[in-house]
């Protein structure tokens, strides 16, 4: 019996419980499951907005799944590969500043090739996998750095990703087997994500899938839909992006996921894009946008009102061999320094390749509480950029 | 600039400096056996940065870093000595560069012990041109073509910049699958050599020269070698010419001999041994520190090392294996992973190699420590024995081992199928 109910227990975890008709359960198993879905509730999402500024800007606090403590927002999504963060171990992680750390992006088309979603749900899920039990995943397809909407391959069947294992048409079924698999503490539905230059008609095209899959994929896993970000695309057509907003809005979803951005719009023309789209969206549920990375357009994002973004910059930024410097107290400076911006530096951030830190024996940013400032200098970060060693990119992500 | 608050975790007691009979040899480290087995020791190797536990094994940090682990890993899986090489900090950043930011301790913010070696070995693996005579080693620079010397008295001078805990004497090195003339040759320049090294050496109580013990597969060269380094009473002594692709009989009967000449009262290093295995056998045989660069060049290509001996995380079969690397391991990552995640890692992803890099190290100083407490607390034979029978479940170890094993006094005849 002990066994019996141990392995149906384990049953209850894989992807379809709803399968099973609850006359087969006896009280004992029925209460079990009562646990579990409040335990589930538990670990459910909660998003206040605290403060409104400036008209769209917002202020809020994310609750999701084991993270111990509430998120701030607006805040930047860990990006990971694989589940973890590029360089970073876990037992390094808890030296970056927490809660914020504790919130990662991932994308389950890292999992198109192994482990299969079988392996995935044997060991228990993505917080398993990884050796994360305290962080939280957002998944979401596109990653801007190791997966890219492919537009061209998309078809009604499902959309196409530039992936390094190459090109791959994942379609709405499939994509569910792995977000079922993994359990990620919310998810995006599949979006077809178009560059700023298509045609009218195929931007049209673009609105219609993307809504059309949002349905396929919470019919495919109702106790998925609970946490899923519904993905909302129109590339730089006002009306296009008020449409899917609209249509979206009409769906139960926990929050939305905007799409088509840094795909060949202007900055010009971004702000009314995006005022289109969150002007429509209800104010309580959180919104993450995907393919703004720099710091500014960052702000541009935060100016219109959304609470999620992605950290691609850091990446970028970290294989460069450069490491973030701008003060984030409100300290102004002024002022073109031409000494800076000849080694590829500026007052934000500086290239540690540059020569000119050989022998320098400064922590990267004064009085900074991070692993790497607490322990090691410009110079050691110069010589190990030089020698092509993993140690820098390990440090410079931190 | 305000300068970083640097952690002075020396080691806590402090090194006596010793006076040989001629007040010449002065040391810079205390060597005491806490226990014994026939030949085999577990000692307390005090350094100036670090009181170490022997037998011990020394990860290889070329450049000034482990590859992929931070310091503070390092310390967490039990790291006492790292190795960097000379040859190549030399290059970059350069050891003037080293010396004028407080030293190698200092540059990589290591608190622990540190080891060069002499920069000889690189280059005559790595550089086709190096001509070597009576001089030192003449190469091709790899910054500008040009010919450079290095000279006993120049890689001395070197590592006093770079400033580790135990710095090598350059050694004439030959591989040891050459036979001939050139291998009693290279024996005697290394005598010669290791008399211009100590003259060279100004920080003798900071830093301890050890003498290498070169002389081929040749018992007769080896023990001219010994005795004459013997004489020269340095701190510790190493066994060079070895791991070079000789046969295993071979490379335990010089072991044995060399540990059996050397005085007790030193530590032995055997270099470039970093197989499990060999490290056993020569710890059996009385040897007390090893370095290789294996641990982490084959986590690289995928390879955790396991008490049954490797696993290749890249075939097939670890897609859905959802078992640790290694059940009985307590490190980071066998707490953590499954085989079938670190498979979808392993030479795709940096990840990968961090993640088996941690474990294969962590492997190693598990080994190291397992080795000296079972030598302290009397039960090496049994864990020789318990080691062999994981290794070798059939029972078939090796014909080389179970030789060692005779001669180091250790009976190993209940794991092994005795000979037809």
């Amino acid at each position: 019996m002990e066994l019996h109910l141990h392995c149906l227990r384990r049953l209850s975890l894989l992807p379809q419980p709803s399968r099973f008709p609850s006359c087969l359960f006896s009280e004992e198993e029925k209460r079990n499951r009562v646990q579990e879905e409040e335990h589930h509730e538990k670990k459910k999402m909660r998003f206040v907005v605290k403060a409104c500024r400036n008209g769209r800007a917002r202020e809020g606090v994310l609750h999701l799944g084991s993270c111990p403590t509430a998120i701030e927002t607006p805040s930047l999504l860990l990006s990971t590969c694989k589940g973890l963060p590029f360089f970073i171990t876990r037992d390094l992680l808890p030296s970056l500043p927490s809660p914020d750390s504790h919130l990662l992006q991932m994308s389950p088309l890292h999992f198109l090739e192994c482990p299969s979603a079988t392996t995935i749900s044997n060991i228990g899920g993505l917080h398993q996998m990884v050796g994360l039990h305290e962080h939280c995943f957002v998944a979401a397809p596109r990653d801007s750095i190791l997966g890219l909407p492919d537009f061209e391959g998309t078809n009604k069947l499902g959309a196409s990703f530039e992936t390094t294992g190459g090109r791959r048409l994942v379609k709405p079924v499939e994509y569910m087997k792995i977000i079922s698999s993994l359990k990620p503490d919310l998810w995006t539905s599949l979006a077809d994500e178009v560059p700023a230059w298509v045609s009218e008609k195929r931007n049209q095209m673009s609105v219609d899938r993307t809504v059309c899959w949002l349905d396929d994929c919470i019919g495919i896993n109702l106790a998925a839909g609970a946490s899923v970000l519904g993905a909302i695309v129109g590339g730089s057509s006002l009306d296009e992006r008020r449409h899917c907003a609209q249509e979206v809005v009409k769906r139960n979803v926990a929050g939305y996921w905007i799409g088509g951005f840094g795909l060949g719009e202007s900055m010009e023309e971004r702000p009314a894009l995006l005022a289109a789209v969150t002007d429509l969206l209800p104010a309580e549920r959180p919104r993450q946008i995907c393919g703004l990375g720099l710091p500014e357009e960052v702000l541009q994002g935060v100016a219109a009102g959304i609470d999620l973004f992605e950290s691609t910059y850091i990446y970028h930024l970290t294989l460069g061999g450069s490491a973030l410097t701008f003060p984030l107290d409100g300290e102004e400076r002024h002022g073109y320094d031409s000494q800076l911006s000849d080694i590829g530096s500026d007052h934000t951030k500086i290239n540690l390749r540059a020569t000119v830190y050989r022998k320098d024996t400064s922590p990267i940013v004064d009085g900074c509480c991070c692993y790497t400032c607490q322990n090691h200098t410009r110079a050691y970060l110069n010589h190990l950029l030089n020698v092509h060693e993993m140690l820098a990119h390990i440090l410079l992500e931190m | 600039m305000a300068l970083l608050i640097r952690r002075k975790e020396k080691a806590a007691c402090s090194v006596t400096i010793l006076r040989g009979p001629s007040a010449v040899h002065i040391m810079a480290l205390r060597f005491e056996i806490l226990g014994r087995f026939n030949r085999a020791r577990a000692a307390q190797l005090t350094l100036p940065h670090f009181v170490c536990q022997t037998p011990l094994f020394m990860p290889v940090g070329t450049q000034g870093t482990i590859k992929g682990l931070t310091n503070n890993q390092l310390e967490d899986i039990g790291c006492q000595i790292i190795l960097g090489n000379t040859y190549h900090l030399a290059l970059r950043p350069t050891a003037e560069l080293i010396d004028e930011l407080g030293g190698l301790h200092n540059f990589m913010n290591w608190p622990r012990a540190l080891l060069t070696d002499s920069g000889g070995f690189q280059m005559v693996s790595l550089l086709h041109l190096a001509d070597i005579t009576e001089k030192g080693v003449t190469f091709q620079s790899p910054v500008d073509g040009k010919p450079m010397l290095l000279t006993p008295e120049q890689s001395i001078k070197i590592q006093n910049k770079i400033g580790a805990d135990i710095i090598m004497a350059l050694d004439d090195v030959v591989r040891t699958t050459i036979t001939g003339p050139r291998i009693e040759e290279a024996m005697y320049r290394t005598l010669r050599w290791i008399d211009r090294c100590i003259a060279a050496h100004e920080k003798p109580n900071e830093q301890n020269l050890f003498g290498i013990v070169q002389g081929g597969l040749d018992p007769a060269l080896r023990d001219i070698c010994v005795r004459g380094l013997v004489d020269r009473n340095l701190p510790g002594y190493a066994i060079g010419g070895l791991a070079g692709g000789e046969d295993k009989d071979s490379f335990w009967r010089v072991v044995a001999q060399c540990t059996a000449a050397l005085p007790e009262d030193k530590p032995r290093y055997v270099m470039g041994v970093g197989y499990p295995l060999d490290i056993v056998v020569c710890s059996a045989l009385g040897a007390d520190m090893y370095d290789c660069v294996y641990p982490t060049r084959t986590a690289r290509f995928g390879t955790a090392l396991v008490p049954e001996g490797v696993l290749k995380l890249k075939h097939k079969v670890m897609e859905a294996d959802v078992r640790p690397i290694d059940p009985t391991c307590s490190c980071m990552v066998c707490k953590n992973y499954t085989r079938s995640y670190i498979h979808c890692l392993v030479t795709k992803d940096a990840m990968g190699s961090q993640l088996l890099s941690y474990h294969n190290l962590a492997y190693m100083m598990r080994l190291s420590k397992d080795l000296h407490m079972s030598i302290i607390e009397g039960r090496f034979p049994e864990y020789v024995c318990g080691f062999l029978q994981k290794q070798f479940p059939k029972g078939d170890v090796p014909e080389w081992v179970c030789n060692a094993m005779e001669v180091a006094g250790i009976d190993i005849s209940s794991c092994c199928v005795p000979f037809s």
